[in-house]
């Protein structure tokens, strides 16, 4: 460890190093489904020319036109080409979620009760948004 | 250029018989998003900023899908350079977490703002912020390492102080905080706008930071990119679970914009960043104007 290391807190270099591989995987998972994807090798829900007569709609419009689900429905289509591209996307929006309960507990094991209150409210915050409680999903 | 140009007469062309094949679009965005990841770089702002006023503006895409995009794009960003900052010490957690929590809270409401509002009325006021962000731009001033005579009560009762190593300067930096309760209203309301148009946010994160918070330069800097990581996933769920993350606009543009700031992280040595800098408000002026006129219906 180097003295830059002992002057940064445990849950700091733990939540970078839950980040770190977060990240990677999404960005891992995004590219290898869009190559799937825009190549051809895994057939959309959506044809791409569907698509392109419907993405200048507004969002509720698209969905009906292209019959779209919102919310976790996309979940039933994850092998479908385009929707196998929001597991990567989902797996990066989840990740700060994941790391901020993983830095919850090294909160409160060193005593800091304020920080471990505001992560947990944070952990709050992030569930009830993907969950999509809060009017994303209609 | 070829790209640009066909970019620009997007939404006239798509509306004929002969517009362009849809696969153009994505290259186009690529191409777009990576000029838009090296003038970032070299710029010192994000992607976000640049990406929704620019696609928003000359693209076919509908407003919503280029804020789900720009967010996304910011994020990945964030999330991207977030795991070295941590670990350098140029990002700090204790300072970014009551940040963060209140620009998430108030990022969720901009975002459900952004998607109940009439698509003009959240187009002109994009204009309008981004030409606020150019003034912004042209008149901030920085300060390297602000003095900060005391902390505030809640910065005190936080413990919002640490110290960093700066490899530059070749020192251990000492700092502190103050106007904490300043400093979480103007997140809330960076936030609100972060959610509402899609932008990210480094643009206001480091001003606050440094100017009115007191934290120096390097660390309002590595810090802001770990709030923007928290506050953009927020506000990306509530356009992630509305339907309007396109993966054909997403992902190209993600990729686009990763390699180019890889790009102008190494012309950063031998281009002059002030001369981009200049480009860059001259090119969020023109995103602005367009974005304003095409909200107010006068050019379409």
């Amino acid at each position: 460890m180097s003295p830059q290391d002992e002057r940064i807190p445990p849950e700091q270099l733990v939540y970078a190093r839950w980040l770190d591989w977060g990240t990677r995987a999404g960005l891992a998972l995004l590219a290898a489904s869009f190559a799937l994807y825009a190549l051809g090798l895994a057939a959309p829900q959506v044809p791409f020319e569907q698509l392109a007569r419907a993405w200048s709609l507004p969002v509720d419009q698209y969905r009906a036109a292209v019959g779209a689900p919102a919310g976790w429905g996309w979940l039933t289509l994850a092998l479908r080409g385009d929707y196998m591209n929001l597991v990567g996307i989902a797996l990066l929006a989840l990740t700060s979620l994941v790391c901020t309960l993983r830095a919850l507990p090294l909160f409160l094991a060193r005593g800091e009760r304020a920080l471990a209150l505001i992560a947990g409210l944070q952990a709050t915050v992030l569930a009830v948004a993907a969950a999509g409680v809060l009017g994303g999903a209609h | 250029m070829t790209l640009l140009a066909l970019a620009w007469s997007a939404p006239a062309a798509a509306a004929d018989a002969g517009a362009p094949a849809w696969w153009l679009w994505p290259l186009a965005l690529f191409a777009v998003s990576f000029a838009i990841g090296i003038v970032g770089v070299l710029a010192g702002v994000g992607g976000g900023v640049l990406f929704v006023p620019i696609v928003g503006g000359f693209f076919p895409f509908h407003l919503d899908f280029v804020r789900a995009a720009g967010l996304l794009l910011a994020l990945s960003g964030a999330l991207s350079a977030a795991p070295a900052l941590l670990r350098s010490g140029m990002a700090s957690m204790r300072l970014a977490m009551p940040l963060a929590l209140v620009g998430s809270i108030s990022s969720i409401a901009g975002a459900m703002l952004g998607l109940a509002l009439p698509t003009q009325t959240v187009q002109s006021a994009l204009g309008v912020t981004i030409l606020a962000i150019v003034l912004l731009m042209w008149r901030a001033k920085k300060s390297g390492y602000p003095e900060v005579p005391a902390p505030d009560a809640l910065a005190a009762a936080l413990r919002l102080h640490g110290v960093f190593y700066d490899p530059a300067a070749a020192r251990d930096v000492h700092w502190r905080v103050h106007r904490t309760p300043l400093g979480l209203v103007a997140f809330a309301g960076i936030g609100l706008l972060a959610g509402l148009f899609g932008l990210g946010a480094g643009w206001a994160n480091v001003p606050v930071l440094n100017l009115l918070m007191g934290a120096p330069l390097k660390l309002a800097v590595g810090t802001s990119g770990f709030v923007l990581s928290v506050v953009d996933t927020s506000a990306a769920w509530v356009y992630f679970n509305r339907g309007a993350v396109l993966p054909l606009l997403v992902a190209p543009s993600i990729v686009g914009v990763m390699l180019g700031a890889k790009i102008g992280a190494r012309l950063l040595r031998v281009v002059r960043a002030s001369t981009v800098r200049r480009i860059v408000i001259w090119l969020l002026l023109a995103a602005g104007a367009r974005a304003l006129l095409k909200g107010l219906g006068i050019w379409n």
